[in-house]
């Protein structure tokens, strides 16, 4: 018996013994999403490695939400298991507000901070000091079919209300064609449908709380906005609206099924590029559509590299991000990959830089949007948060993605838009009350 | 060969107690009836197989299509090509993830067996009255989500230093499948009868002895087909893996992870890398699956 005892507890601390991993001194982890700029990065690595040999990189890539669940928990549990984070403009000034990211004051004269674009930088900053060096920022533009549009001889104003959209895909929506008059983001999620939906009730005169955080979801402004989501994607969307996100969106007007589609501007470079993009030679763009106001009409947002304060190679992590977010890195993507590869929507340089308007015609669109997105000055009325499509404080991840699971469902047809707004309407005051800002 | 249909056994039946019906046509209702019972249990055994079966080879078939085609209308028709393979291998190491999953499936299994052969010896075979509330307790580990213990866990591993290497892992892996082996083993072990080791015990073998000589033996399908189990079990783990490692103990679960993206196409290399991860164990439990089969059904018909 004793043996039947003494046996696991052996074993359990032979193999606890056996686990002394051996970690390079300059040994730097750095926990990133998984899209083209970021796998771009990773195959730089040894561009990085040989300019700074004492310095070694380590990826851990992973999905978008695993992401953030998996450093989420290591920050808050000051895990310490990576150097470099990537994160966006939603986390950084909640965590800078809790001490958990090093502040990036003091940075070199060469890295060119005022060259960062102003919108974006602030984004990253919290109290005035950047938190976080933007990899690449977004934001939100119309794509549209020149060759349809011309066809139908319609003339695109420089900037397009959501009245003459909704005409436009009308016209255009043609199902025997397969292709649908316009494509919006249905899939459910704070960072899906309500990034888009956001905007669309922001133009629309709608705001997520007023001044003093009461919700107004049942406002006339958010009821409107979706029964106008609602009846321009049953009418004139693809069917199946309501699980597409990005990519099935992008995919989707990439084949050539959908005449007009609203998002990010970061996927204009794929759609421009022919190997990726059936309709890469029949591109039209135009800002982001508005309604009753331009305020909030297209968002922002920003991917970028952050140190936590539990970092043990803070020196070395800074730079790399340095070098990471420089004008050098943007050259050198450029020269190596193609300009239209360049990581867009971080640096003013970037968009003066004629090999790049030369690649990307879309860059001065892309520019306006970026520099006009207004986080603090988003909504018609005033509003007691930052974030143009989402609100900056902790629980909006799990409100914005409750919510969005309504607004899907009315665009399904499962509820009507009334009760939908009333039950978003309900479940975020709950969360709000128990968050502690309302009473 | 006269066929019989139902037509026939109506009549048959029909005809009442009273007459005395041959034996051959009593005997042949009875045959044609098992031969459809099985021809439609084939059928049902295939579609259902296939059923299964059919994700898996899909996943294989968009490993082999670029990444248009892969988000295209589904179609069998494509020409085959390897560059998402060359992709994923470019982008990351397999062969550290690989050796990672096999060291840490193996290492938890050997160390869960090791745990799990002596409790499940004295429950089979000593049990007292608490025997049955403690496999009991000991299941109901199995019903908590793990993201409820996430964060104590997350905390413990900080501080003994267990973040990201592979004993964390195998040290978690044992316990999630610790309850499963010490029960699978639990019901091979009371299937023995206990005469042998009692003959045994006559011949003066000490209880070392009689579990390494007799019991193992005698039982050894068993043990194989729960070990095969916790292998596989742990092998396909990703929520733990993904949450305690970062680089250096990242198994292949954390591989696929890699590649699954919310924004730009990633199916053909996501498919790709899930199926280079997949084939080791594929290979693994189909060289194994007679061993598996018996002790699944090990005692099951006494």
């Amino acid at each position: 018996m004793k043996l039947t005892r003494a046996l696991p507890l052996a074993t359990l601390t032979a193999a606890v013994a056996a686990a002394s991993q051996a970690q390079a001194q300059t040994e730097i982890t750095i926990g990133t999403v998984n899209n083209n700029d970021m796998v771009i990065m990773q195959s730089l690595t040894d561009a990085f490695e040989e300019a700074h040999p004492d310095i070694e990189l380590d990826w851990v890539v992973l999905e978008e939400n695993v992401l953030r669940q998996r450093m989420t928990t290591d920050i808050a549990t000051q895990g310490g298991q990576f150097d470099v984070m990537t994160i966006g403009t939603y986390e950084v000034p909640i965590w800078a507000e809790r001490g958990w990211l090093s502040p990036l004051d003091d940075l070199p004269a060469e890295y060119q901070v005022d060259d960062l674009l102003t919108s974006v930088r602030d984004g990253l900053s919290n109290d005035g000091t950047l938190h976080a060096l933007p990899f690449y920022g977004e934001s939100s533009m119309m794509y549209y079919r020149q060759d349809l549009f011309d066809e139908a001889g319609i003339e695109v104003s420089e900037q397009p209300s959501w009245e003459e959209v909704r005409d436009w895909a009308s016209q255009l929506h043609d199902p025997e064609e397969q292709r649908a008059g316009i494509c919006l983001r249905g899939k459910p999620g704070w960072g899906e449908n309500m990034a888009f939906v956001s905007t669309l009730v922001n133009t629309f005169g709608g705001r997520w709380f007023d001044e003093d955080w009461q919700p107004q979801l049942d406002s006339p402004e958010w009821q409107e906005a979706i029964q106008f989501y609602v009846d321009l994607l049953n009418d004139f969307g693809p069917p199946g609206a309501s699980s597409n996100g990005f990519n099935e969106n992008l995919a989707l007007f990439s084949r050539g099924s959908c005449a007009i589609w609203v998002d990010a501007t970061s996927a204009a470079g794929k759609l421009y590029d022919p190997g990726e993009s059936d309709v890469a030679d029949r591109l039209g763009f135009a800002p982001a559509p508005v309604a009753k106001t331009p305020k909030g009409s297209h968002w922002l947002w920003s991917w970028a590299l952050a140190i936590p304060a539990t970092s043990e190679n803070q020196e070395a992590a800074r730079t790399f991000i340095q070098w990471a977010t420089s004008r050098e890195y943007i050259e050198l993507v450029g020269d190596t990959q193609g300009w239209t590869s360049v990581p867009p929507g971080t640096r003013e340089s970037t968009y003066a830089n004629e090999n790049y308007q030369e690649a990307a015609p879309f860059a001065g669109f892309v520019l306006e949007a970026m520099r006009s997105a207004d986080p603090t000055d988003s909504t018609l009325e005033p509003s007691p948060y930052v974030g143009v499509q989402f609100v900056g404080i902790p629980e909006f991840q799990s409100i914005g993605t409750q919510v969005g699971q309504t607004v899907a469902s009315a665009l399904t047809g499962d509820v009507t838009v009334e009760q939908a707004l009333q039950t978003a309407q309900r479940a975020t005051e709950r969360a709000m009350q128990r968050a502690g800002y309302l009473d | 060969m006269t066929t019989t249909t139902k037509h026939d056994r109506l009549e048959t039946s029909s005809r009442g107690g009273g007459q005395a019906v041959p034996a051959r046509s009593a005997k042949l209702p009875f045959l044609a009836s098992a031969n459809t019972r099985k021809l439609g249990l084939t059928v049902l055994g295939w579609t259902v197989a296939l059923l299964i079966f059919f994700p898996i080879f899909w996943m294989v078939l968009t490993g082999f299509k670029t990444e248009s085609a892969a988000i295209a209308d589904p179609s069998l028709i494509f020409s085959p090509t390897l560059e998402s393979y060359q992709a994923v291998q470019e982008r990351a190491g397999y062969t550290r993830f690989a050796l990672n999953s096999v060291a840490v499936a193996f290492g938890s299994t050997l160390l869960a067996l090791l745990i799990a052969i002596p409790s499940a010896y004295s429950m089979a075979f000593l049990p007292t009255r608490r025997t049955k509330g403690t496999l009991l307790w000991m299941l109901s580990t199995k019903m908590l989500p793990p993201v409820g213990v996430l964060v104590p866990i997350y905390l413990i591993f900080r501080d003994v230093g267990l973040l990201d290497t592979r004993t964390g892992l195998i040290i978690i892996y044992t316990l999630m499948n610790l309850p499963i082996v010490v029960w699978m083993l639990y019901t091979f072990f009371k299937d023995m009868p206990k005469d042998i080791l009692e003959a045994g015990r006559m011949d003066g073998a000490t209880t070392f002895q009689e579990v390494c000589f007799l019991l193992l033996p005698l039982t050894l399908p068993g043990i194989a087909s729960t070990g095969l189990l916790s292998v596989i079990l742990s092998w396909n783990e990703a929520f733990w893996s993904l949450n305690l490692t970062s680089s250096k103990a990242a198994p292949l679960t954390a591989y696929i992870a890699s590649f699954s993206s919310p924004e730009g196409l990633f199916w053909a290399k996501l498919s790709a890398a899930s199926t280079m991860a997949i084939a080791p164990i594929l290979v693994f439990g189909w060289l194994t699956q007679k061993q598996m089969v018996r002790g699944l059904t090990f005692g099951a018909v006494k």
